[in-house]
């Protein structure tokens, strides 16, 4: 084959997700009307009889359902199987796990590579913008399906934080504990600068095709990958980058004055786009770009953050990271002035780590430590089973 | 479940706070206080904390506690948001401690407050004997290092008070451990024989 022959368009490992075809078609934040919506789900551990010991976990701009296990695709370990699974801090054993892939997406929820029924094709550009509101809205049909009112906890780092956030704002009474982390209230303009350079990036490619290039069997790869060097950029850290790379070449003795990847940061971007392309829709990377774009959880709620919370029985824990840049933690403190102000039960806990916004995904012990804590206290507000001494 | 012993200028505090109130723990620390009153009196607590380390104990322990600062920070609360506002040993150490007075009664019906008594008499001794700054075992850090910027003594608190139009609702005299001594702090002695005081404050 070709190299650049299109890699099939479905995606494998759908096939081991749950999924959810709702029955009424999703009403939009746009005000368009989707019909025919799937949501792809996986679940760990089971609901108890009480139902009230539900774990919403929502994923990031290019995580997925799997946050458990092993990946049906990579094959590697679920993204966030450090703290989702037996015995661990989100503990599969006392508690029943969903994730879902967002509205949008390409892990086997709906999104511009499916097929529009009214037209036969892929939906591509013609695939109405979605919003974070409208990807919390199908999380929300697909908990009433499972049979879940209120969620014990939501939980979500970066564009995860954001679902987070609106589940509190726009279902208050069905979120016992949220907890957002290393996420903010709205994207700025540095962030939505950087989304544009990878919409660019993408849009550039000519097998992009005006966004038709699943009909034209392309792939515009070249483009992805590019969206996604500039991205993993702003996902690291200056200081974590350059202890992983300083300036050392990559399986060469000496500079070679040209364009080749001399250096090994080049060499690990480079890879890093490639092996993005594999197992994402340069589509659904803009539609849920776009999506983090339009959030501002202050400007739905008259230009003031605080009345996004009013009246608010949700305990919350906010958890930023020190060198995060993305998503400083100013973005947070924020958020917590915005719910002290309506007096909410929150905790607000910076970690100090040099690993950038990523973190949230890494082994940082404090970080651990601290959803440790509020989980298992939550937990015992919540009168669930407490954990079982280790 | 019985209640087990905390520090004694703790446990004092504690003991002043009817069970089920709201509660601000401001300075928290490592939330002992806010932990043994969410226990044991089942209060609706928060703690605010300037050290994030001391603030990652605390809610890792699952309590409600923020990083921030006091003197920036509790103007963010509304009014009225909490039956009691505990201010412990931290008094001193603000820029402004008036209007730190002023916010505490803001956000609370009543302010527990607390602080080392600069007219104890260990304290005169060393200036008038000694003709140094005190280091007495209230006070323990050397001038130059004293987080302290904003000594009182007893008198100068009840002054305070009367000319914020604050009243006193109850107040102890306090030994160096914090116990809690024979006699109010308003009364006449306690400016010379405590080491500390605790005074519950509230608005007419």
């Amino acid at each position: 084959m070709p190299p650049d022959s299109p890699t099939p368009p479905q995606i494998p490992g759908e096939a081991t997700s749950s999924r959810l075809l709702l029955a009424e078609p999703l009403v939009l934040q746009s005000g368009v009307t989707l019909p025919g919506v799937t949501v792809a789900y996986q679940t760990y551990g089971t609901l108890n009889a009480e139902r009230s010991n539900c774990v919403l976990v929502c994923h990031a701009l290019t995580g997925d359902q799997y946050v458990a296990g092993v990946h049906p695709v990579t094959g590697k370990a679920g993204w966030w199987s450090d703290l989702v699974g037996p015995g661990k801090i989100i503990d599969t054993d006392r508690f029943f796990v969903v994730c879902s892939n967002v509205l949008g997406g390409c892990m086997g929820s709906t999104g511009p590579k499916d097929l529009n029924h009214a037209t036969g094709k892929p939906w591509g550009v013609h695939f109405p913008v979605i919003t974070i509101p409208d990807m919390v809205q199908a999380q929300a049909k697909l908990l009433d399906h499972l049979g879940v009112g209120q969620l014990f906890c939501v939980i979500g780092g970066s564009m995860g934080a954001m679902q987070v956030l609106e589940w509190t704002h726009r279902y208050p009474e069905r979120v016992f504990a949220a907890v957002p982390i290393a996420g903010s209230y709205r994207h700025s303009a540095q962030n939505i600068a950087f989304h544009e350079v990878g919409r660019q990036a993408i849009m550039a490619d000519p097998d992009w095709c005006q966004g038709a290039y699943l009909d034209a069997g392309k792939i515009p790869k070249r483009g992805l990958a590019v969206a996604r060097m500039a991205a993993h950029i702003t996902y690291l850290s200056e200081t974590a980058l350059h202890r992983k790379f300083g300036r050392r070449l990559q399986d060469r003795e000496a500079l070679t004055y040209g364009f080749d990847a001399d250096f090994q940061v080049e060499s690990y971007l480079r890879h890093q786009g490639y092996t993005f392309t594999d197992r994402f829709d340069a589509n659904s990377y803009l539609y849920i770009t776009r999506a983090m774009d339009y959030f501002d959880l202050a400007e739905e709620n008259n230009g003031v953050l605080a009345e996004a919370f009013t009246g608010t029985r949700v305990r919350f824990c906010l958890i930023s990271f020190s060198s995060d840049w993305l998503f400083p933690t100013i973005e947070s403190r924020t958020i917590v002035r915005a719910l002290n102000a309506v007096a909410a039960n929150v905790s607000f806990v910076e970690v100090i780590s040099d690993k950038g916004h990523d973190a949230f995904l890494l082994d940082e012990p404090e970080f651990h430590q601290t959803l440790q804590g509020f989980i298992d206290g939550a937990a015992g507000f919540r009168g669930l089973t407490p954990r079982r001494p280790s | 479940m019985t209640a087990p012993r905390i520090r004694v200028d703790l446990q004092q505090v504690a003991d002043l706070v009817p069970p089920g109130s709201r509660v601000l723990d401001v300075g928290c620390g490592d939330g002992t206080l806010l932990a043994y009153l969410t226990a044991f009196k089942k209060v609706d607590g928060r703690g605010l904390e300037l050290s994030m380390a001391k603030v990652r104990a605390a809610v890792s322990q699952g309590l409600p506690v923020i990083q921030g600062n006091l003197e920036s920070d509790l103007k963010d609360y509304p009014a009225g948001a909490f039956d009691y506002a505990i201010l412990s040993q931290t008094l001193q150490a603000t820029h402004k401690p008036a209007a730190v007075v002023d916010e505490l009664l803001r956000i609370a019906r009543r302010a527990i407050v607390s602080f080392p008594n600069f007219a104890h008499w260990r304290v005169r001794m060393s200036v008038m004997f000694g003709g140094r700054m005190p280091v007495t075992p209230t006070l323990t850090d050397s001038w130059f290092d004293t987080p302290n910027i904003h000594l009182c003594t007893i008198l100068d608190f009840i002054d305070l008070c009367r000319t914020m139009g604050v009243r006193i609702e109850n107040s102890f005299a306090l030994d160096g451990a914090g116990r809690q001594r024979e006699f109010a702090a308003t009364d006449r002695i306690a400016n010379l024989l405590s080491e500390q005081a605790l005074f519950v404050l509230a608005r007419d």
